[in-house]
Order: C-alpha cells, then sequence, then structure tokens
C-alpha cells in the first residue's frame, strides 16, 4: 500500500522495552517494540488482553515511563516530558470526564488549560461539538447522559485542544452493537477530516479491521505483525496472528517441493492431502499454514472436476453464511464457510457426502 | 425450592413497615434524644430567662438579665446599663481560635487522609485504625501531657536548649498557641476520617485525564480534587469547626484559664459564678451561633446538589 510510504513519521517507537516489578517479580509488558506511525494515519493496535497494546498507549501518553527505549513525536524525543507537555491527547476507556463540570466546561478544560483567549475557546468548544454531534447538550453534566453521549463528550474533549495525535483506549468497548458499529464509521470520519493522527488500542479485531490504515497485531509484549487490514488478514505471518485475527484452519504441513514456477509450494498434510501453498518455507521443513474457511469451495458429489471426497459432519446456518465441518477422507476436519447467497451446498446435509476443493495459494504458510 | 414470595410482600418488609414498627424501632433512640438532649436543652432555654439564685441555682421569675449581661453591663452608681465587649470578645477569640484550629487541622488533615487513601487497599485498614489510636486514651489525659511537653522545662524546650537552636525556653504553655495545638491535636482525626472516605471514593483515572488535558499537579488539585471531595472536606471542617468552638479542657489547662473562650466561660458561671441563667444564656448563644453555621453550610450543599443535576 502507498498510504504508509509517503507520510512523513508522526511517531517512532524504537526498541520500547517495559518492565513492572523488580528481580524475580519483574514482568516485561513490552519487550523491544519498534514501530512507526505516519502523519493522519489511523493506527491501530490490536491484541489479546495483556498483549501490551495499552501499556504501550499509556507511554506514548506519558502515564509510564520506558524502561528502555526512546519514543519520538515528529523527530523530537518526548520519553521524558509529563503527559501534559505532550501534545497527545486521550479518549480513555471508561471516558473519564469530570463529573462536577457540565459537558461544555469538560470540552474547554484543555484549551483553558493551554491558555487559549474566552471566545477563541468558546468557538473551538462550538465546533468539536458539531464534530461529535453533541449540539444542545452543553449544559448537561456526564451524569445525566447516556454511555454513547459520554463517549462522544470524551472525544470531544480529547479533540478540542488540536493534539497531533490522539490515543483512543478501546473507547468503544461500553457500547451495545449497534452504536459501536455507527462509531466506527463516524471515528473513521472525524480522523479523516480533522487529519489527525489516531492511535486506536483494541481487542476487537473487527473494529480493528473495518477503520485502520495499518494494524499492530501484539502478543506477549511484541508485535506481532505490521500491516493493512487486508495484508494481515490475508497473509498473516505466525499463527498467532492468521489464530487471532478471523477464523482459520490451521493445519501442519510438510513443505514437499521449492517454488515450482507457479509462485507456490506444495505441501503435505499430517493426514497425506497435497496443497499448494503461499508463502515461504524451506523443503522437508514441518511448518503451519493457515485456511480461511471461505476461501475452501464446498459442493455435492459430481459438482466440481478436482474435488478432494469428504463427509459432511455439521452444518450451521449464521444467517449470511452458512459454517459446515467436513472430514476428509484422510480424517483431517475443516471449516468451510459458505456465503448463502451462492447458494452452494445449501442441500447438503449431516452425513452427505460431498466435495471441497482448496485453490492454489489459498493456504498461507506461517512461522511458529 | 422455596416459594416465590408474591411480588408486593417483599417490598412491604423492606419499606413498608406499618406505623407503629416504626415507631418502635425508633422508640430507643427517640427516648435518648428526648431525654439526653432535648429535656436538657428545655432546660437551659428556660433557665436563660430566670433569675439566678444567690448561691447558685435559679429562681422561678422571668428575667432577660443574664442576655442583657452578655452586652452590658450595670453601672454601679447610676444603675444604667453600659454598653461592654469582653463577652464578644470571648466570643470572637473563640471563633477565631476554632477557625485557626479549623485550617491548621485542614492543612495537616487533607494530605493525611490524601496518603491513607492512596495506599494499597490492604494498608488503608491499619493507618485508619492509627488514625484512631489516641482516642483510647482519655482526652483530659492527652491535653495534660501535651501541656507536659510543652511547657518551658518540658521536653520539647529541653531538646531545642540542647541542640543550642534556642537559648531560652520558648513560652507555649499558657498561650493561645498551646489552645490551638490542643484544639488540633484532639479534633485532627474529625478532619481527617471524612475526607479519607471522600477521597477513597474518587476516581483517581480523573487525574490522568486533567494530566492528559495539560494541567499540572497544582491545577489538578484546584479543579478536580478538591471539588470533588468537597463533601468531606465540608464535613471534616464542621466537625472539627464545632467542637473546638465550645472546647473546654484545651482552653483551661493549656491556656491556663487566662484567657478565657466560651467553653470556660459557660462552666464558669456554674461553677465560681454561680450564675447559672448567664451561663444558660452563654450557651444558647453558642448553640444559636452553631446553628446558624450549619444552616449556611447545609443550604450551600442543597444548592450545589441542585446545580449538579443530583
Amino acid at each position: 500500500m502507498t498510504t504508509q510510504s509517503l507520510r512523513g513519521d508522526a511517531v517512532g517507537i524504537e526498541q520500547v522495552t517495559k518492565i513492572y516489578g523488580e528481580g524475580a517479580n519483574a514482568v516485561a509488558a513490552l519487550k523491544g517494540v519498534s514501530l512507526t506511525i505516519g502523519d493522519n494515519e489511523f493506527f491501530t493496535l490490536l491484541g489479546p488482553s495483556g498483549c501490551g497494546k495499552t501499556t504501550l498507549l499509556r507511554i506514548l501518553a506519558g502515564f509510564e515511563q520506558v524502561s528502555a527505549g526512546k519514543v519520538f513525536l515528529f523527530g523530537e524525543e518526548i520519553e521524558q516530558l509529563p503527559p501534559n507537555r505532550r501534545p497527545i491527547n486521550t479518549v480513555f476507556q471508561h471516558y473519564a470526564l469530570f463529573p462536577h463540570m457540565t459537558v461544555e466546561e469538560n470540552i474547554a478544560f484543555g484549551l483553558k488549560r493551554l491558555g487559549r483567549e474566552p471566545a477563541e475557546i468558546r468557538a473551538r468548544v462550538g465546533e468539536v461539538m458539531e464534530i461529535v454531534r453533541l449540539g444542545g447538550f452543553a449544559h448537561r453534566r456526564p451524569g445525566q447522559l447516556s454511555g454513547g453521549q459520554q463517549q462522544r463528550v470524551a472525544l470531544a474533549r480529547a479533540l478540542a485542544p488540536q493534539p497531533k495525535i490522539l490515543l483512543l483506549d478501546e473507547p468503544l468497548s461500553a457500547l451495545d452493537l449497534k452504536l459501536r458499529q455507527q462509531m466506527r464509521v463516524e471515528l473513521k470520519q472525524i480522523q479523516e477530516n480533522t487529519g489527525i493522527t489516531f492511535i486506536f488500542v483494541t481487542h476487537d479485531q473487527e473494529e480493528a479491521l473495518a477503520m485502520s490504515d495499518r494494524i499492530a497485531v501484539m502478543s506477549q509484549g511484541e508485535v506481532q505483525q505490521l500491516g493493512t487490514a487486508q495484508e494481515i488478514y490475508e497473509r498473516p505471518n505466525n499463527r498467532f496472528v492468521a489464530d487471532f485475527i478471523g477464523d482459520a484452519n490451521i493445519l501442519a504441513v510438510t513443505v514437499l517441493g521449492d517454488d515450482d514456477g507457479s509462485g507456490y509450494r506444495r505441501c503435505r498434510t499430517a493426514q497425506g492431502m497435497e496443497i499448494l501453498c503461499a508463502g515461504s518455507g524451506a523443503p522437508g521443513s514441518t511448518p503451519h499454514v493457515s485456511i480461511r474457511p471461505e476461501r475452501i469451495a464446498i459442493g455435492a458429489v459430481g459438482s466440481m472436476a478436482d474435488g478432494i471426497a469428504c463427509d459432511v459432519e455439521r452444518v450451521v446456518y449464521l444467517g449470511t453464511n452458512r459454517q459446515f465441518l467436513v472430514c476428509l477422507a484422510d480424517g483431517l476436519k475443516l471449516t468451510v464457510l459458505v456465503p448463502n447467497a451462492l447458494r452452494a451446498g445449501s442441500e447438503l446435509q449431516p452425513g452427505d457426502k460431498a466435495v471441497i476443493h482448496v485453490p492454489p495459494g489459498t493456504a498461507q504458510l506461517l512461522k511458529d | 425450592m422455596a416459594v416465590p414470595l408474591p411480588a408486593g410482600s417483599q417490598q412491604e418488609t423492606a419499606a413498608g413497615l406499618s406505623g407503629r414498627d416504626r415507631l418502635l424501632l425508633l422508640a430507643p433512640a427517640l427516648l435518648m434524644i428526648t431525654v439526653f438532649l432535648i429535656l436538657p436543652l428545655g432546660f437551659i432555654l428556660v433557665y436563660s430567662f430566670l433569675t439566678k439564685g444567690t448561691y447558685g441555682g435559679v429562681i422561678w421569675e422571668f428575667s432577660t438579665a443574664a442576655y442583657e449581661q452578655f452586652l452590658f453591663e450595670r453601672d454601679l452608681f447610676t444603675d444604667e446599663l453600659v454598653f461592654h465587649a469582653s463577652y464578644l470578645q470571648i466570643y470572637g477569640r473563640s471563633i477565631v481560635q476554632a477557625l485557626v484550629a479549623t485550617t491548621a487541622s485542614l492543612i495537616i488533615g487533607f494530605p493525611t487522609a490524601y496518603y491513607i487513601a492512596t495506599r494499597p487497599p490492604s494498608q488503608r485498614n491499619m493507618w485508619v485504625f492509627l488514625i484512631t489510636v489516641p482516642y483510647w486514651v482519655n482526652l483530659l489525659i492527652r491535653t495534660v501531657s501535651m501541656l507536659f511537653i510543652v511547657r518551658d522545662e518540658g521536653p520539647l524546650n529541653t531538646a531545642l536548649m540542647a541542640t543550642g537552636l534556642i537559648d531560652q525556653p520558648i513560652r507555649i504553655a499558657y498561650t493561645d498557641f498551646a489552645i490551638g495545638l490542643g484544639l488540633v491535636y484532639s479534633y485532627l482525626p474529625f478532619m481527617v476520617l471524612p475526607i479519607y472516605a471522600a477521597i477513597e471514593r474518587f476516581d483517581f483515572r480523573l487525574l490522568e485525564a486533567g494530566h492528559d488535558l495539560y494541567a499540572d499537579r497544582w491545577t489538578i488539585l484546584r479543579q478536580i480534587v478538591i471539588p470533588l471531595t468537597r463533601p468531606g472536606i465540608v464535613a471534616g471542617c464542621l466537625l472539627v469547626f464545632i467542637p473546638s468552638l465550645g472546647s473546654f479542657i484545651a482552653p483551661d489547662l493549656l491556656g491556663g484559664g487566662k484567657n478565657l473562650m466560651i467553653g470556660n466561660t459557660i462552666a464558669l458561671q456554674f461553677q465560681s459564678s454561680r450564675n447559672w441563667p448567664f451561663g444558660s444564656a452563654a450557651a444558647i448563644i453558642l448553640l444559636t451561633l452553631v446553628l446558624i453555621v450549619l444552616v449556611i453550610f447545609a443550604r450551600r450543599a442543597q444548592q450545589a446538589a441542585v446545580a449538579s443535576g443530583r
């Protein structure tokens, strides 16, 4: 993608390590994380709880000190600056709105601390309240607002001082599904309209895929993969990423042959099925591969020329899709996902014989 | 399996007590308050409007002499009422002394409470427990020991002289400063505990939010911490100010009874002066002052609650 290479770096994180506790109790929350985030980018730190994503965010905000490493903001080292001297604002997970202040006072708080003129503050507060669509709530207090409205106030409060970077710590996790989906679209729009670099922390892969320019998938204090949504979904480079992002059939294989000209490697599963896999692996090595369930085709016996015979074990109707659990003749079990709109395999019932087809390159070789 | 109760019955046991049951539950408290608070206060109010007996006690004859005596003196020769301010001065001094003690308690108590509230939860109870330790010793004994510490030949002055910081003992005992010291020492826990309770409920994530929005520590304290712990601060101030205003032991022992305060003045009337009506009147005036302060704070608290929409 061109989006990442053409921009100047807004944030540079260099070999950042964070260790909590001392001696035998020491726990490394971040193990030498390095990455750069471009200006105007919607960047997401994605990972399960305890992966270090929130620690990294808190280091950027200035609430935590690095144990080692450097943090740059537009080329300037900032790891020694206290939070109130960084042009970075945060939308907190639980909003942390000031309960004794009105919506207006909450939003104006940062601007007042920056010593802006009252007229300018009023104008800016009105402006951000328009952006987050909070008109008419200026004199309410946080306690009188719904969760979604509080979320908007938190966003407005962080946007008002026009920070260079906006940090968002799982801001949507407390909202219900409909509101969450709506806010995803709005957040992305706000990011594009304001041109502020957003760094978004979430454990929700769907959220990450829907909004981000780039995603850093984190686990155990390390970045597992960094790339666009499409890259990390379609070309996961290790087992963790393949497993964490979306559903995947993960199989152990043996690499049989080198690149045969098609760009794919011939591999054999433990049960003996041969597939053409994308990615790299030395012949004779035994890595894992990931096959996305929706990439496998399924049909009644005879519907495909080069189909592999299998037994349908289970069929789950999921609305948009239909999920099949099939068992191949060699005992290998695979999950297959077919859009109901395609009607493919709609007549199949558990216990039926069927055929599947794994197109060349749909299996991705993983590093363990 | 338990038989589900009809929907209404649970409510009835919780809130819907019959009038008679409620009265029965309240009776012990009501009885205590009536016998030991309302009745004595009634006596004092009535006594303040009676004529004093020669050897103490009262003569049952209506008189406003006690209240006149508070502001005026009967000239021995002309028998005219002449304004005199000595009792007003005593009240004024007591109010100033109580305000100073309250301020000092707040300055010491707030950081203490903040410290305790920011300890790990497992340690907090121990700290609160330590705050209450002085209460295991009788107030009189504590005050006398303080007198021993601060008197001219006491360990404080001896130590200061031994280090060569001073060459003469600092006069602390029997001064207003000693009274203030005694008041702060006596009532400091009443400041710490309500503030601690307020800070413990404080959402410390707001500090990060403030810090993130360019506020320094001082601004965070003023704009976020103090406004949100104000109920605890007000409660602590009232709990120190009110007993300080009418305190008796500290001014009597540490002040040497020289500079009279309200508490001593009242005590004096029932003891050596044998002027029960005046003592009663002085007590009623003190009570009125306290009630005025309480009403003002109650009003402001109510206004604040309305303003914040709660």
